[in-house]
């Protein structure tokens, strides 16, 4: 009836999985008791869950990023912790079962259910805005993206309670991960948690694509979009050129696991190396998805924060189509050793030493950006340039590993690890943290607190160099990853060094989550009535602060880079037309959350092999889609007394501030 | 000044309005194109995957052993076929005339039943052999390619099904348009597949 699924798979004996469902649980009755006691179920259903307003569902990304971020760190520091512990005769209090479930959860939950939808949440407020669009091309396939990755984060945080998790490392590379090796559900969660949310970022790489190409505002130019746009727009060629590859490998992995065959078995003809060429074939365009758009946000902070229009957006936008292109041709790097020859491995490295080139041209580009500009140190402004100091020492590492001679070393030692931190800590985290900043008062109408912001960049910034050099020591005497467990008593020393350094990031989360809850106390005195709190320099700025659902009332028409700052130095930027025309919008529809929660189940069926379950919600999945296809009731006109209604309640708290540009710009000064 | 009348030049922008348009078909139909993009990537990760694999045939039969020619070329004559009529479909859905649509849909559905049928078949057979995916690497991807087509193909019928439904009920609306264009779309997308799976797996592996 229950296929594999026994009361056994609880792990009632496990106290460290016990005590975190119990806090779960605690919580989780919490918040339903306050849904309750302040009526905001409705609220709730028909305002976000609902929603197919692509600011929403980016809120809705981030709050679930943000989730992922605590799971994934606590992941973290326990592991920091056994090391820090788990030398000699010391075995520390993480049994290898369990160790090898948390590191591999934690590379899961970080890639792909930490950064990848904190990136995507970013791109679904800012794009649309940017580009001076009213929504997305494809609203309820948007809706319906973000609940199929909400499935996926589902069955990884249920693997925590029912079953296990994998314990391959976040590659799940065969022959350890086919059923001779993991005969557990572990690989099962992994495989069909990262195909639901693999399918929703491919549905959001074409939609947003579709969206950049033809829902521009009339007059902008491929070449006058706003950078993180561009950036945006390369992550989403590399989404749907690159997520195919990994839901056909996991899908031929799936195959050896449920249907016995043998595509990366050791028995009849399988080859393990084929899944590793196909994974990275993926993999690494992965990474590029993860930096790019960190990249674009960079480059908005420091254009805006200096006043100055970004130097060389032209070779900006190049530099990023050339690591688009060479992302595509240097996924060997991770596998030097799997022996493939002089010649090929040369290939590799050396077109992975080329992608420093674009690399470096957009680290030019940010300084001389800079240079003999008004640099206003903002809590954003400080994690572009920690990026910029802790990415360089990452792009080196990175360049030094290209070297195959270097890489036969150093493959697999902690020196990777630390390369790779550096990399994704240091380049995507801190870009999606500046963009936090950057865009909350955007999205919320208020800005976040300065200092408890810098407290928190600076607390990650030394985390971070404390927690990761070590590590590259380590690389260096010989420590491998995923030990849970070493003889080396000179290790030690640095294993605790590090553990202290993730204390420090801890502190730094810790920051980040007081900003958020003490700028909320405080949000009216951090209110942004202008809608333009930086002196912004692009079209999302030049609507209000939360926008109204429409966006804009009127479409702007653009002439320029930097649209907003040219309709503001022209006096252009807050003229109010005399009558509005009606705006077609798209309905809420909960055929998206429906799907994605049956996405869910059916996953769930599958991992513990419950077909009748399987099949069900299977169909039950495409019957919703017919029906949802059958709906003819989809959008509305919003009618010209609303929207006039809706604007008189923010042209006159703007008056006074667009009044005088000069004024305008020194009060700013001032408050930064 | 906030309040101020905007110029003439502003009001042009009403006219891009119908870009926002959610159910406009010509940006519905790009999207498709985007996503047929997609599964061509899938499906060229599966053929190098069965390039790779094809020699390992681990002491079982090579594809010269099991293929038959004939069979399969009947079934590749169906499924060109249903291309053809397919486009019939389309013609008939331009002329507005929804009985002729409607009829050659139908067409196009039984020749896609009778190319799903066939390919059952063959791996039915194939199974009772001993012959299954289980077998050997090679027939592992062969059974996958193939069969991941095949899917394809049962997931088209399946729309052509609504399709016919809904033209049915509704007529020939905008909205209906839009989706027969992208079904067709679809549709000759997995024909020129299924050529690429014809001559890479089937002539190939038999001249092998």
């Amino acid at each position: 009836m229950f296929g594999l699924l026994t009361l056994k798979a609880v792990p009632l004996d496990v106290p460290i999985v016990m005590g975190t469902l119990a806090v779960v649980a605690l919580l989780g009755l919490a918040v339903v008791a306050a849904l309750t006691y302040y009526r905001k179920w409705s609220y709730l259903w028909t305002e976000w869950l609902t929603s197919v307003d692509h600011k929403k569902i980016g809120v809705m990304y981030i709050f679930v990023a943000m989730i992922m971020l605590l799971r994934g760190f606590a992941d973290a520091i326990m592991m920091r912790g056994q090391l820090a512990m788990a030398e000699g005769a010391n075995h520390g209090f993480l049994p290898p079962e369990h160790y090898d479930q948390i590191f591999t959860a934690h590379g899961v939950i970080m890639i792909i259910f930490m950064a990848m939808p904190f990136m995507v949440g970013l791109m679904n407020i800012a794009v649309p805005l940017q580009i001076g669009a009213r929504d997305v091309a494809f609203p309820f396939l948007n809706s319906l993206s973000f609940w199929l990755f909400v499935a996926g984060a589902i069955l990884v945080n249920l693997s925590l309670g029912v079953g296990e998790f994998a314990r391959t490392g976040w590659v799940a590379y065969p022959p350890l991960s086919e059923l001779g090796y993991s005969p557990g559900v572990g690989v099962d969660y992994y495989i069909w948690a990262l195909q639901l949310s693999g399918l929703g970022t491919l549905l959001t790489g074409v939609n947003f694509l579709v969206t950049v190409l033809k829902m521009r505002t009339p007059g902008m130019k491929l070449m006058q979009m706003p950078i993180f746009t561009w950036t945006c727009t390369f992550t989403n060629i590399l989404i749907v050129a690159s997520f195919p590859i990994l839901t056909a490998t996991l899908a031929l992995l799936s195959l050896d696991r449920y249907l016995d065959m043998h595509f990366f078995t050791n028995e009849l003809g399988g080859n393990a190396m084929m899944y590793i060429n196909l994974f990275w074939a993926w993999g690494h365009p992965e990474v590029y998805i993860l930096i790019l758009p960190a990249f674009g946000i960079f480059s908005e902070v420091i254009s805006t924060f200096t006043g100055k229009r970004l130097f060389g957006y032209t070779s900006m936008v190049w530099a990023t189509a050339a690591i688009t292109v060479l992302g595509f041709v240097v996924w060997l790097h991770h596998f030097f050793t799997m022996g493939s020859g002089a010649n090929v491995n040369a290939f590799f490295g050396v077109a992975t030493m080329i992608i420093s080139i674009p690399t470096g041209v957009k680290l030019f580009n940010w300084l001389f950006t800079i240079f003999r500009g008004r640099l206003h140190f903002t809590t954003p402004v400080l994690w572009t340039l920690g990026f910029m100091v802790t990415f360089t020492v990452g792009g080196m590492t990175g360049v030094l590993l290209a070297v195959p001679g270097a890489d036969y070393v150093l493959h697999n030692s902690l020196f990777l690890i630390a390369h790779f931190h550096n990399t994704i800590i240091g380049g995507a985290v801190f870009g999606y943290l500046a963009g936090f900043t950057f865009w909350f008062p955007k999205a919320f109408g208020f800005k976040l607190d300065e200092r408890l912001g810098k407290c928190a960049f600076w607390c990650w910034i030394t985390g971070f160099f404390v927690a990761f050099m070590p590590l590259y020591v380590l690389g260096f005497m010989g420590m491998t990853r995923r030990l849970n467990h070493y003889d080396n008593p000179l290790w030690h020393p640095y294993l605790i060094v590090a553990f202290f350094g993730a204390v420090l990031i801890f502190c730094g989360i810790a920051f980040q989550i007081a900003q958020i809850l003490v700028s909320i106390k405080n949000r009216d005195a951090l209110r942004d009535h202008t809608g333009d709190p930086w002196g912004g320099r692009t079209l999302e700025w030049s609507t209000s602060s939360p926008p109204p659902f429409y966006n804009f009332a009127q479409l702007p028409t653009v002439h320029a880079v930097d649209a907003f700052h040219e309709m503001k130095e022209n006096d252009t930027a807050y003229l109010r037309p005399a009558s509005y025309s009606p705006i077609h919008m798209p309905k809420n529809t909960a055929a998206g959350l429906v799907i994605g929660l049956i996405g869910a189940v059916f996953g769930f069926a599958m991992i513990w092999h419950i077909w009748w379950m399987a099949g069900l919600s299977f169909i039950g999945m495409v019957a919703t889609f017919i029906v949802r296809s059958y709906n003819q009731d989809v959008d509305y006109y919003v009618q010209p007394d609303e929207i006039e209604r809706i604007e008189n309640q923010r042209f006159p708290r703007e008056a006074g501030h667009s009044h005088n540009r000069a004024q305008h710009a020194q009060q700013l000064a001032q408050e930064v | 000044m906030s309040t101020a009348i905007l110029d003439s030049q502003h009001g042009v922008s009403q006219a891009h309005d119908h870009d926002h348009d959610h159910d406009s078909g010509d940006m519905t139909v790009f999207g498709f194109w985007l996503y047929l993009m997609t599964d061509c990537i899938l499906f060229a990760s599966v053929f190098a995957t069965y390039a790779v694999l094809v020699n390992h045939t681990a002491g079982g039969p090579s594809g010269k052993d099991i293929f038959e020619l004939p069979y399969v070329l009947v079934e590749t004559a169906l499924l060109l076929v249903s291309s053809c009529t397919y486009g019939m479909a389309m013609l008939a859905a331009h002329k507005a005339d929804k009985g002729k649509t409607i009829a050659w849909l139908f067409l196009t559905f039984l020749c896609g039943l009778g190319f799903i049928g066939m390919e059952i078949n063959e791996f039915h057979h194939l199974i009772m052999e001993g012959f299954g995916p289980n077998r050997s690497a090679f027939l592992s991807s062969f059974f996958t390619l193939v069969g991941m087509h095949g899917l394809h193909v049962t997931a088209g019928l399946v729309w052509m099904v609504v399709m016919m439904a809904q033209v049915y009920s509704r007529g020939l609306t905008p909205q209906n348009t839009t989706r027969l264009s992208c079904l067709s779309l679809f549709w000759h997308f997995l024909d020129i597949v299924w050529i690429c799976v014809f001559t890479v797996v089937y002539l190939m592996g038999v001249a092998q």
